[in-house]
């Protein structure tokens, strides 16, 4: 018994012992987890409250509004549309099928199986097409009900987000809303947006330096709002247009849905609207003036050189590139025979044919070869050593003087004027009143065409230029080609004298008013040679005889004390035979479509004070004077009429 | 039969044998070891609030299942002590066969075997298993002379008792109960007086164990587990991001918290498990370095209590079952909450009486039930070994 109580105290010793040494471990580590304790939340919880701050909220770009694209007055040709769209961060989705399937019930409750099926196979081919961390989105334009039950049923539709977007419209609005029109007349001036594909991403990525800069324009670029302009004044005033993104703040949870937005951490600074000089009255009349037809028709404002009137037509529905066109869409369009995605004002070149006499003219006046009242025969035919050059008259004009060669387009007579001026000065004058400069236009795509002298020649082909290529050239064929904007800004020049630049911007730099400059050095050619070749356009318009006289229906332009002058001209696409000249020129109707010549007209009005000058250019339309004159007096007319001051009658509607 | 005993002993005069007496004798260490494990388990009751937001689904099943615990921890420590030291065995070799069982017709779940299902009822023996080691090792030393502890049977025996058991949890798998029961087995049989050479020889002999564990024993996601820890940065997304969003929680929380229903990352659902194994990420966010403290503070209190009830008991069994609960308890702490802040590998130890999680909570109560009846009858001397057996 006694040895048993006191081996029971040795036990009891040694435990108590032990146990003191277990509580001063144990007292260790609770000293150590306080220490890490400490560690992690005095010492580094500055560092730490960041990486909670990191997880819980989140900048997402915030998309600024782009800016519209504005006619002169102001009327709405683009701008942003809101919608409600349906769009899912799928790199969120745990249960991705899951939640799709629940997705599509929530969108169309009474849908069948086939087209419920069938919207998540195209969501997960949508899906599949975008990279991991982009939002896609599903469904665009959804009616305010389906949206509210999306937003309704988001809390179990992880990754799912209904909001309102944004989407490129264009066509002119109406003030009381409503339906846009003529979205197609103002196809090729303005352009379209669309979202960037890969090779736009990564070419404006490589652009930029700064990786966290670059970083923050990957994102923007692949937000699912953010466009980029493709083509017309969408891409080359992208950056004015485009405005600042902003970041939005918002909270969100683990699985990355968004708990409530907290605000903008950096503003959006919209984009700027840019406001075109292109009247669309004007522009949507000569769309339709031109229905049917393939070619331009350009207006231009004589003293200023702001362009009035840009059309290619056919045009197209920029709305569809802007949705994203399918295929078969796209497919039609580029096999279209009128071409419609062909930028006919800007990039269609033709050579001038009659329209370039007044420079031909212009250049034996200014170089004393030709006296204005020197007559020149008109047989039908010119004789260049072996070679026999045609009037487009067979059996001649006569005698006929400067005046009267204009007004009849006596070929002939250029014949002799060019042999005495020489191609190397016809080209000069050329280029002085325009041709052979693309001008640096806002709208992009324009040529600088080809004006030839003998260098060119030389360079080109490695042949000395040859004579009658001269005479070829005094009538506007042969290389000389010119866009139709250049053919535009030829007329205003012929028709004021100065060297107008076309620009289709108001942002962009204004072309000095003759009388802000040294006036008389600034003209182009001598008053008094332009008042010749000018008479001359007024009696082709306005007089008997001339060659447009009889297709403008004898009236010229028939508004009361306004006269109008003009040229019409002819480019050839099918060359004429000696063959075919002797069976007798085919009538133009007799050709198929592709072979007639295309027609041309020059105008400007009114004739006594210059403000407008136009170019019209139907292609395969057979002679000027027959397809391109009428559209072009319309047009012309149209702008004059609507213009205040410009016609005596004050009942005209004004504008502006 | 003991209980029956017990109730029989009902003496209305109020000797230290009646009933009244025994409530009597549960004197202000025992009141105070009630009270602060009810105060331990009203921070869990917060904490789940808090976590989802309300009383469902968590706080008040959790609320209710520790009033029912607080009962069974009551009547557990009035009982006779006989009762415990007599279902030291038979209780110990129930959990072992019941082990044996799951490793050969157990429910799986989430990769692991741990449950047997006996009708509506899901048994995890582990959890038996921690209780009825300590009741057994308790038992076994009760009935060993000192001389005889570094000897033959002061040894073999008791390795065996702590060594089957956690190669079964191990096999399961469940590092973290393998690695707790391994960890009470041997702090028992360093109480029980074993002589240091052979408690240098056995670190040894453990350290070789954990190596050959390491490379043999261990399924691939807890080795996976085990490097993620030694190097977090390699997978933020995937093992490394449960202890990392956990960091930011408790770091984010800073000296005072950012209040209570008001962490991000318990709100937010950036914590994983966060009503299970990472409830203390929650205190540590929501209250700070002043709250974590607190609830260390108040674990230390309760072991504190736990030793002065252990030293206290007359019988060696009372106070290696008592210091063995401690043990047990200490190591749940101190590895869940060294686990939420970084220190140690991802393993699933909850964090007791706060952690959501019935089985656990009545397990962890039943040890307060033991260390309760170790209170209550400090002044018992239990018959040795002979007679008892």
């Amino acid at each position: 018994m006694m040895r048993r109580h006191l081996e029971h105290g040795e036990r009891a010793r040694v435990l108590t012992r032990r146990a003191v040494l277990m509580a001063g471990a144990g007292a260790t580590a609770f000293a150590g987890l306080t220490v890490r304790l400490w560690q992690l939340q005095v010492v580094q919880q500055a560092e730490y409250a960041n990486l909670s701050e990191d997880n819980q909220f989140n900048l997402r770009p915030a998309p600024p509004p782009r800016g519209r694209v504005v006619d002169r007055f102001g009327a709405v040709i683009a701008d942003d549309q809101e919608d409600y769209q349906v769009r899912v961060e799928a790199w969120q989705m745990k249960d991705r099928d899951g939640v799709l399937a629940k997705l599509a019930r929530v969108i169309g409750p009474k849908d069948s199986e086939e087209r419920t099926t069938g919207r998540v196979e195209r969501w997960k081919a949508l899906i599949a097409r975008a990279r991991r961390f982009d939002e896609v989105t599903l469904e665009t334009d959804i009616d305010w009900e389906t949206f509210a039950r999306v937003n309704l049923h988001r809390p179990d539709l992880p990754g799912v987000i209904a909001e309102t977007g944004r989407t490129r419209t264009y066509g002119v609005a109406a003030l009381a809303g409503g339906a846009r029109r003529n979205a197609d007349a103002f196809a090729h001036v303005v352009g379209y947006v669309s979202k960037p594909h890969d090779g736009i991403i990564d070419e404006k990525l490589a652009a930029i330096r700064d990786p966290q800069e670059r970083a923050q324009l990957a994102r923007i670029m692949r937000h699912p709002g953010y466009r980029v302009g493709r083509a017309g004044i969408e891409l080359t005033q992208d950056n004015t247009l485009q405005g600042k993104w902003g970041q939005l703040r918002v909270e969100v949870d683990a699985y990355g849905r968004t708990i409530r937005e907290i605000g903008l951490d950096q503003a959006t600074v919209p984009g700027e609207d840019v406001r075109l000089t292109v009247d669309a009255e004007v522009q949507a009349f000569a769309q339709a003036r031109l229905e049917g037809e393939s070619g331009s028709a350009v207006v231009i404002d004589v003293e200023t050189g702001e362009v009035i009137c840009l059309v290619s037509a056919p045009g197209f529905d920029p709305n569809r590139f802007a949705r994203g066109i399918v295929q078969p869409a796209y497919r039609a369009l580029i096999n279209d025979p009128r071409k419609p995605l062909y930028n006919k004002p800007l990039a269609g070149l033709y050579p001038p044919g009659s329209t370039f006499k007044m420079i031909t003219a212009l250049a034996a006046l200014r170089h004393g070869v030709m006296d204005p009242r020197e007559r020149v025969y008109c047989s039908g035919k010119t004789r260049l050593g072996d070679r026999t050059f045609h009037c487009w008259k067979r059996e001649g004009h006569g005698s006929i003087d400067m005046r009267l060669s204009i007004k009849r387009s006596c070929d002939s007579y250029y014949y002799e004027v060019a042999k005495r001026v020489g191609v190397d000065r016809l080209a000069e004058e050329a280029l002085r009143f325009g041709l052979g400069s693309a001008f640096g236009l806002a709208a992009p795509g324009g040529k600088n065409g080809l004006v030839p002298t003998e260098a060119w020649k030389r360079a080109r082909f490695d042949e000395a230029w040859a004579q009658g290529e001269t005479l070829i050239a005094g009538i506007g064929q042969g290389f000389l080609l010119a866009s139709p904007l250049q053919m535009a800004v030829l007329t205003a020049r012929i028709a004021t004298g100065r060297a107008i630049s076309p620009r289709v911007m108001f942002n962009e730099q204004p072309t000095p008013r003759a009388e802000d400059l040294g006036l008389e050095s600034q003209m182009l050619a001598a008053p008094e040679h332009l008042a010749i070749v000018r008479d001359g356009m007024m009696a082709v318009a306005e007089e008997a005889g001339g060659t447009a006289y009889y297709a403008l229906g004898m009236k010229g332009i028939d508004l009361p004390g306004v006269k109008m002058a003009g040229k019409t001209g002819t480019s050839q696409v099918f060359r004429i035979t000696e063959e075919e000249r002797a069976d007798g020129v085919r009538k133009a109707g007799e050709l198929p479509w592709r072979l007639r010549d295309h027609g041309l007209f020059i105008g400007f009005a009114p004739f006594d004070k210059p403000k407008y000058a136009v170019c019209v250019v139907v292609e395969h339309g057979g002679g000027g004077s027959t397809a391109a004159a009428a559209p072009a007096r319309d047009i012309l007319r149209e702008i004059v009429r609507r213009t205040p001051g410009l016609v005596a009658d004050a009942g005209a509607p004004a504008r502006g | 039969m003991a209980m029956i005993q017990g109730m029989t002993t009902y003496d209305p005069s109020g000797g230290p044998h009646s009933l009244r007496g025994r409530v009597f004798s549960m004197s202000f260490a025992g009141w105070t070891l009630v009270l602060l494990v009810s105060l331990l388990a009203g921070v869990g009751v917060a904490m789940l609030y808090s976590v989802s937001g309300g009383w469902e689904p968590y706080a008040s099943r959790h609320a209710t299942r520790f009033g029912f615990s607080l009962l069974v921890m009551l009547v557990l420590g009035f009982v006779p002590m006989r009762v415990w030291s007599s279902l030291a065995y038979p209780s110990y070799f129930v959990a072992l066969a019941l082990l044996v069982l799951v490793e050969l017709k157990g429910a799986t779940a989430m990769g692991a075997t741990r449950w047997i299902d006996i009708g509506p009822v899901r048994i995890q023996p582990s959890e038996i298993m921690k209780l009825a080691l300590v009741l057994a090792l308790a038992r076994y030393y009760h009935g060993l002379s000192i001389e005889r502890v570094s000897g033959f049977f002061g040894i073999l025996p008791p390795l065996f008792l702590v060594g089957a058991p956690a190669a079964l949890i191990v096999k399961q798998p469940d590092l973290g109960t393998a690695v707790l029961v391994a960890a009470t087995g041997a702090t028992l049989i360093f109480l029980s007086g074993i002589q240091w050479r052979w408690i240098l020889r056995g670190a040894i002999a453990g350290l070789a164990g954990v190596v050959v564990l390491f490379f043999f024993g261990l399924q691939d996601y807890q080795r996976a587990r085990i490097l993620t820890f030694l190097n977090p940065d390699t997978d933020q997304l995937g093992a490394g991001y449960h202890i990392l969003q956990s960091k930011i929680a408790i770091g984010s929380g800073g000296v005072w918290g950012k209040g209570f229903n008001e962490g991000t990352q318990t709100q937010l659902n950036f914590l994983p498990e966060k009503h299970t194994d990472f409830i203390f990420t929650v205190i540590g966010e929501e209250f700070g370095f002043v709250g974590s403290v607190g609830v260390l503070g108040l674990v230390c209190a309760i072991l504190l209590v736990g030793i002065y009830i252990a030293l206290s008991s007359k019988a060696h069994f009372g106070r290696l079952a008592a210091l063995g609960v401690c043990a047990t308890f200490a190591f749940y702490v101190v590895i869940n909450t060294a686990m939420v802040m970084g220190l140690v590998p991802v393993v699933g130890v909850p964090l007791p009486l706060v952690s959501y999680g019935g089985t656990a909570m009545m397990a962890v109560m039943a040890g307060f039930g033991l260390l309760l009846n170790v209170h209550i009858h400090r002044e018992d001397e239990l018959p040795s070994a002979g007679r008892l057996l």
